[in-house]
């Protein structure tokens, strides 16, 4: 472990690259530990903000759907959902039956991909790098999906406001089929790897807990919420797109286990869940796809006057991979530029949930920790810890491969 | 559980608001083949009312706190508290929106944490992006802007407070001058500095 003196914990002051070889963005923690044990938790994110909202307020309603679109590279079609339909309620714009439809599909077919990616990360965190390269394998099918759906794998471009812009005809449900049921098939694996394995129980059960009550309190969103017993779900609870019109239920750890502890392994039963309830969703939905156009207003130009006479405010929510992602529109009559728009991702409302789940645990499971919320804008690539007056930097590789090592000793003893 | 209509939630929060009552609207929105309808409640109060509508809001049933957004409306910053209420009854969410209209003369608001402590990141974002006062707030530290960001430049806000044209091109070299690259040749001069 090497120690490094630091006068002033500015993330600033440390060098993380805008090209930094960790796998997720940047977030620092300062704990304060004793022994091995972390008794406060500090974190600074905020080193990758690019003033996204900002420059939306200098464009026009198009512009900013696809500026929008690259807020994040996993769960690209999320904000321009949301966004879309922010601006469709205040414009009144009636989205054809088709278009919500086809939204619903591939914000399923992103929810997978997502999950998957977590996985991996999950997997690679604890050490288990087989099983993070089978899950990543099994992703890779999802993203020649999505490929082939919408000509990208990620940033589809599908949104338009008003409707998608493009179409997925009967022709290409086979193909869509054949991915379902490799995804039937991958969940078993998953399951038998991830749920089974006793190494990977000891590691999750009863680490990073986030009860009931702290969680109704710190208002996290999506599987961290859910996997705490918290039936909180925007696709249920404020149906959107086609959701409105499918069999779908809430998918909380008690589904499969009967029982809610809050835990890492909790996180990882509800993401698993989500990916087996998404594939039965697509099906539902490619047998429901009603017919007829797919934009409200197909001409650009005629959409961008009609935006430019509309005032109002509304409030677009889609339910991510990872929870709820609200955006809040507000136009004026007159203006191309929205007037206000607030962009509120997932993991926002899910960063103030790592106090709990951090204190009282070990470092060697801070990695784990730190992904099972499947933090968007988060990396544990230098991890700051104030031990008996020295300050320590804790690198990302230093700190997976004291979670590494966690996991060995934890093999090693049910060797024997 | 007894659930209110979007009317009856918005009676209930203006009678709390009392004299601080500005208006309410709700509203609905449907999707999808069985046009199943979503609703909201859009209320606009004063700042001194905010708490004891939100306690009343918390005796309806406790909301999950999506966001505070904002508007600079010009001699006014709007908040706008989003909650969500009757949350895990399928189909039955309502969104609640109270606006909190503060004179850029006197940016003062009170904490909400102290009800909701998930708000604490909301509220330290719109301290720093509109240079609000949250009065009470339990951590009052920057969340996303470095600590070496220039102070009394707030980013949302639409007057002389925000972004100035000549930290649009350069953010990063922004109170690190010695930093800049000294050889990097200067910008053609017909280069228009422009924000937008």
């Amino acid at each position: 472990m090497k120690t490094i003196e630091v006068k002033k914990p500015s993330a600033y002051t440390t060098q993380i690259g805008p090209a930094h070889p960790a796998l997720k963005e940047p977030v620092m923690f300062t704990l304060d530990i004793e022994g091995e044990q972390i008794k406060k938790v500090d974190f600074v994110p905020g080193m990758a903000h690019r003033g996204i909202e900002w420059m939306g307020m200098r464009r026009n309603c198009i512009q900013v759907l696809y500026l929008a679109e690259r807020i994040c590279g996993i769960c690209g079609i999320t904000h321009s959902i949301s966004f879309a339909r922010a601006v469709e309620q205040i414009a009144q714009i009636q989205v054809p039956n088709r278009a919500h439809y086809i939204r619903a599909i591939v914000g399923e077919l992103e929810r997978i991909h997502s999950h998957l990616l977590w996985a991996g990360v999950a997997a690679h965190e604890l050490g288990f790098d087989s099983a993070f390269y089978m899950a990543w394998r099994c992703r890779e099918n999802v993203l020649d999906l999505l490929e082939y759906l919408t000509g990208n794998r990620i940033h589809y471009a599908m949104i338009q406001i008003g409707g998608v812009r493009r179409d997925i005809v009967p022709d290409q449900f086979p193909h869509i089929e054949e991915s379902m049921k490799f995804f039937e098939e991958a969940y078993d694996k998953l399951a038998a790897v991830f749920l089974d394995d006793t190494t990977v129980q000891m590691r999750c059960r009863d680490c990073g807990v986030l009860t009931y009550d702290e969680a109704r309190q710190l208002c996290p969103v999506g599987p961290t919420a859910r996997a705490s017993g918290i039936k909180k779900d925007v696709r249920i609870d404020h149906p959107y797109a086609a959701y409105a019109d499918l069999e779908i239920d809430y998918m909380t750890p008690d589904v499969l286990t009967g029982e809610v502890r809050g835990d890492v392994y909790d996180r990882i039963i509800t993401r698993l869940l989500e990916v087996k309830q998404s594939v039965d969703l697509v099906r539902q939905l490619i047998s429901m796809l009603p017919d007829g156009p797919l934009l409200a207003i197909p001409k650009p130009a005629v959409l961008l006057a009609k935006l430019k006479g509309a005032a109002g405010e509304a409030v677009g929510r889609h339910e991510a991979p990872r929870g709820e992602v609200m955006h809040y529109v507000r136009l004026e009559a007159g203006k191309d530029e929205p007037v206000a728009w607030k962009v509120k991702a997932s993991s926002y409302s899910n960063y103030l949930s790592w106090i709990p789940m951090m204190e009282g645990a070990q470092i060697a499971d801070i990695p784990i920790i730190a992904a099972s919320i499947d933090p968007c804008i988060s990396c544990t690539d230098r991890v700051a810890l104030v031990r008996q007056d020295t300050r320590e930097v804790l690198t990302k590789e230093e700190l997976h491969r004291l979670s590494v090592e966690k996991t060995r000793r934890i093999q090693a003893s049910l060797a024997k | 559980m007894n659930l209110l209509a979007p009317q009856e939630i918005a009676d209930a929060l203006q009678a709390a608001a009392g004299a601080g009552f500005v208006s309410a609207r709700c509203t609905e929105w449907a999707e999808g083949i069985k046009g199943r309808k979503s609703r909201q409640v859009w209320l606009k109060i004063a700042r001194e009312a905010l708490i004891q509508t939100l306690q009343r809001l918390v005796e309806i049933h406790y909301p999950h706190v999506s966001v505070i957004a904002f508007c600079d409306t010009g001699a006014q910053v709007e908040l706008v508290y989003h909650f969500h209420i009757y949350w895990g009854v399928p189909r039955e969410e309502i969104l609640v929106t109270l606006t909190v209209a503060l004179d850029k003369t006197d940016l003062k608001v009170p904490t909400i944490t102290g009800i909701i402590p998930g708000a604490l990141t909301s509220e330290r974002e719109k301290q720093e992006m509109l240079g609000i006062e949250v009065v009470g707030i339990p951590d009052g530290r920057r969340l996303f802007l470095p600590e070496d960001f220039p102070q009394g430049v707030f980013p949302w806000r639409k007057d002389e407070t925000g972004i100035p044209a000549d930290m649009v091109k350069d953010l990063w070299a922004t109170g690190r001058e010695n930093l800049k690259f000294q050889d990097n040749p200067p910008p053609p001069a017909s280069n228009p500095v422009n924000p937008v």
